[in-house]
């Protein structure tokens, strides 16, 4: 318990030294990029009167340490902001308004992460199921010509795109077969049953992508194990292929296929784009997407801080887990 | 009947033959051992004792007959039904032998399910009770610890215990102590015999180490090239060899109370080492490998540095050539304080296999400290250098543009020495330098070694877990326990007349080549256990 807390205490410390350092530096990316970002917010009709109100408005004109300092100040005790018309109160924590819409970034967030996070987490389970059946089948059928049609299929799944994947899956699922409407995101909340009818083309497809790589690696970390010499010894007391490979093989994979977890889900979570742009999800990455795009900073901030949190908080998850996996492995 | 039957056993891996028509049988209740130096088939044969080739690509004919099963034409499942029910087998490194993942108690339970149809709770309760047989203490709890809790001594006793778990009728060791220090050794073979009398099974045991199969058999099979060269009782072979292969065998193997031979030791210091000190990890964590260990290396001398596994031998070794920093404690070269890498104290390592970069030819290795001195720039002259150094160490010039993998572990060390020599030391420490070798590859090293000492004046550090080696090699020993040395001083006073207990108890543990020497060996290590 007591390395637990050390453990916790330590990531947690790690987690926000990671994060200001994101943010600082994507303030100085976003400071030396070059391009007029007024004239982009505004607008390509804006006069130079109106270009000039933006920048003002914003504080585009403000050094880059005023700035963030502003964004510092919004994050722990709050902020104002001018609308133009009006002034609205930003209540701690803030992380800022959209130079775009002048919604408040932590309200775009809160509508976007539940989608991603439907897409993710369902495309997970499958991910999971789909990637580590695989690779237990063919580490069970080793040498054998079912198992080479499976690696054939998944070094396929790695090479295809998630566009022609998913594109695919929609031109015949609802298209010809007409078995499910086209997909369009519904919530959770409103209705469960929906949700999942139309999670699920962008669940495959999201999935069939990256189970190849967790075919690959289970397939490739069990017959590391099926070498070990306590294979052998299983082996010459006469316990059957089926339990060795169920047992104890699989047991030697699972520390890696936690590990390769941790970072897609990381990374899917931020950067499932093709997926969500595919299926019209309006999710972080599409967003995080459209705000570079239009040099929408206080969103792109605030997106990169969220992804990098989740990337850090798998990991951390991933860490732990890793431990109760393999009692070898001590947390530090 | 008798438990084993092998008649015309031959076994190929591809071209390779490992067995070739190897009969041999074992009576119920008897003891064989198979020895034999690396490649000689002996683990083959053990393997095609419970069918374990099938499968493999292996080509296996002749005939196999265990506890009445015919192990080659068996379907698999009569097969599964023979492994570990009626003959079972412990296998030589205890710790990847077992599943790291699992509870020692539950990887025990599972083999006797396999074979009994017990409940998984009348399973775990014969785990327990195996694992308590075998001396394992407070085994309830201890069945419940993950095989890196255990020590190296106790995961044998472990896979022992998984061995007894379904009452077998053969037992087969395949090198069960070669990875053990000599008194856990000894205590593991005391467990094997003392189960051997209670139960009545028989033992297959295979080992390099004649010793070993002295303290435990009643019949010894020589093996070379998948043949047997010479197959008797155990006392008669040992006492009285009728093969010159055994003879040879024989002679190879260290004696624990054979002298130092030759020797040119001079009273004249090279390296001295006062108050080494050495500390691994921070904090709470902090544990001193090496504490206060003072030692003097002298010209032309050989200083033995003996201690089992964890003793801080390998340490101080790196400490003596500047590898490792030192906590604290000061070294001293030729008289003046040294503090760094000394191209004039050289290494030998252990492992011939991972010492030599396997990317590169075996002369550019040995040309590395010769460039790394700077000295010589001229390839033309570094080439003949090498050369020259190969042919001291007895290979040949020619070798230069070979690969590691080219050589045997014999010729590794060899090449190992050759580049320890490049830097034309005056002392070289060998950590473990014989310790992967066979006898015969064994005595021709240290033989190579006491060579180059008499000849150039050499002073050596002989880091070694063998006793005998130690003893046949060194001037000076020093013996190391838990960090500290227990006891130091000349070779044949530490060895004739240890005045610490923990000396005496290493030196009762060494494997007498006499039958009848161990067996009394073992009823005097018996005895203080009672008391």
């Amino acid at each position: 318990m007591n390395a637990l807390t050390g453990f916790v205490l330590r990531r947690v410390i790690g987690a926000v030294v990671t994060l200001f350092a994101l943010s600082v530096i994507i303030y100085v990316v976003f400071y030396v990029t070059p391009g007029n970002v007024a004239q982009i917010t505004c607008g390509p009709r804006c006069s130079p009167v109106q270009v000039h109100q933006v920048a003002q408005q914003l504080h585009l004109d403000d050094p880059l340490y005023v700035r963030y300092w502003h964004f510092l100040q919004g994050l722990f005790v709050g902020q104002d902001f001018s609308t133009g018309t009006s002034v609205e109160h930003c209540s701690a924590p803030c992380l800022g308004q959209s130079y775009q819409t002048d919604q408040q970034v932590t309200g775009i967030i809160l509508t976007r992460l539940p989608v991603s996070f439907s897409l993710v987490l369902g495309a997970m389970v499958i991910w999971l199921l789909l990637g580590v059946g695989t690779g237990v089948l063919s580490a069970w059928r080793r040498g054998r010509f079912s198992e080479r049609a499976l690696t054939a299929l998944t070094l396929a799944g790695v090479a295809t795109p998630v566009f022609v994947i998913g594109l695919v899956l929609m031109i015949v699922v609802c298209g010809e077969l007409q078995l499910l409407p086209f997909p369009e995101y519904v919530n959770f909340t409103d209705d469960p049953e929906q949700w999942a009818w139309n999670l699920l083309l962008p669940w495959l497809s999201l999935a069939l992508i990256e189970s190849a790589n967790f075919a690959r690696l289970t397939r490739a970390s069990m017959l590391e194990t099926l070498a070990d010499d306590h294979i052998r010894t299983f082996r010459a007391y006469g316990v059957g292929e089926r339990a060795i490979i169920a047992r104890h093989a699989l047991r030697g994979a699972t520390a890696s296929v936690i590990a390769l977890n941790a970072v897609t889900f990381g990374s899917a979570v931020g950067g499932a784009v093709l997926t969500e742009t595919l299926f019209g999800l309006p999710g972080v990455g599409q967003e995080l997407v459209h705000a570079v795009k239009v040099v929408d900073l206080p969103v792109v901030v605030g997106m990169v801080l969220v992804v990098g949190f989740f990337v850090v908080l798998a990991n951390a998850v991933a860490d732990v887990l890793y431990a109760v996996a393999d009692r070898r492995v001590v947390l530090a | 009947m008798s438990l084993v039957e092998v008649t015309g056993l031959t076994v190929e891996f591809g071209s390779l033959r490992a067995v070739d028509g190897l009969s041999f049988s074992l009576a119920e209740g008897a003891a064989l051992a198979l020895v034999g130096e690396s490649g000689s088939g002996k683990s083959t044969v053990a393997g095609a004792l419970l069918g374990l080739h099938r499968g493999t690509g292996a080509r296996v004919s002749g005939s196999v007959r265990v506890a009445g099963t015919d192990v080659q034409a068996a379907p698999d499942e009569e097969l599964r039904r023979l492994r570990g029910a009626k003959a079972a087998m412990v296998f030589q490194d205890p710790l990847s032998s077992l599943d790291p993942y699992y509870a020692i108690g539950d990887q025990i339970a599972e083999v006797h399910r396999v074979h009994t149809r017990v409940s998984r709770r009348t399973a775990r309760a014969r785990a327990v009770e195996v694992l308590e047989r075998v001396g394992i203490p407070d085994a309830v709890r201890r069945s419940r610890s993950r095989p890196h809790e255990f020590s190296g001594g106790m995961r044998q006793r472990a896979l022992i215990a998984m061995a007894l778990a379904c009452e077998p009728d053969l037992l087969i060791a395949d090198e069960p102590t070669t990875a053990l220090d000599v008194t856990v050794q000894a205590q593991i073979l005391d467990l094997l015999h003392t189960l051997r009398e209670e139960t009545g099974m028989g033992l297959l045991l295979v080992t390099h180490d004649v010793g070993v199969a002295a303290e435990s058999v009643d019949d010894i099979l020589v093996m070379r090239h998948g043949t047997a060269v010479e197959h008797g009782p155990v006392g008669r072979v040992l006492a009285a060899p009728a093969q010159p292969y055994t003879r040879e065998l024989l002679d190879a193997v260290p004696r624990v109370d054979a002298r130092r031979t030759g020797s040119r030791a001079t009273d004249e210091a090279v390296l001295e080492a006062t108050g080494l000190r050495r500390e691994f990890g921070r904090g709470s964590r902090t544990f001193a490998a090496v504490d206060d260990v003072s030692v003097t290396v002298r010209r032309g001398e050989t200083l033995g540095v003996v201690g089992e596994s964890g003793s801080g031998k390998t340490t101080l070794g790196r400490m003596l050539v500047g590898l490792l920093e030192p906590t604290a404690g000061a070294i001293r070269y030729e008289g003046r304080p040294h503090t760094g890498v000394n191209p004039a104290v050289q290494m030998v390592f252990q492992d011939p296999v991972s010492s030599l970069n396997p990317r590169r030819s075996v002369g550019e290795s040995i040309a590395d400290p010769l460039r790394a001195r700077g000295t010589e720039r001229d390839e033309q002259r570094i080439r003949g250098r090498v050369t020259e150094l190969l042919e001291r160490v007895g290979l040949e010039g020619a070798h230069y543009d070979r690969y590691p993998h080219e050589f045997s572990g014999g010729q590794r060390q060899r090449i190992g020495i050759a580049r320890a020599l490049a830097a034309e030391p005056r002392v070289i420490v060998c950590d473990e330098p014989v310790s992967a070798l066979d006898v015969t590859t064994q005595a021709q090293v240290v033989e190579l070694l006491g060579e180059l000492q008499r000849e150039l004046g050499l002073a050596l550090v002989f880091i070694a877990h063998d006793l005998a080696v130690v003893r046949q090699v060194s001037d000076r020993v020093a013996v190391m326990r838990r960090g500290r040395i227990v006891e130091y001083g000349p070779a044949d006073e530490v060895y004739d007349s240890p005045r610490e207990p923990y000396t005496r108890q290493l030196l009762a543990a060494v494997p007498a080549l006499d039958p009848e020497l161990a067996a009394r060996r073992r009823a005097a290590r018996r005895e203080p256990a009672v008391a």
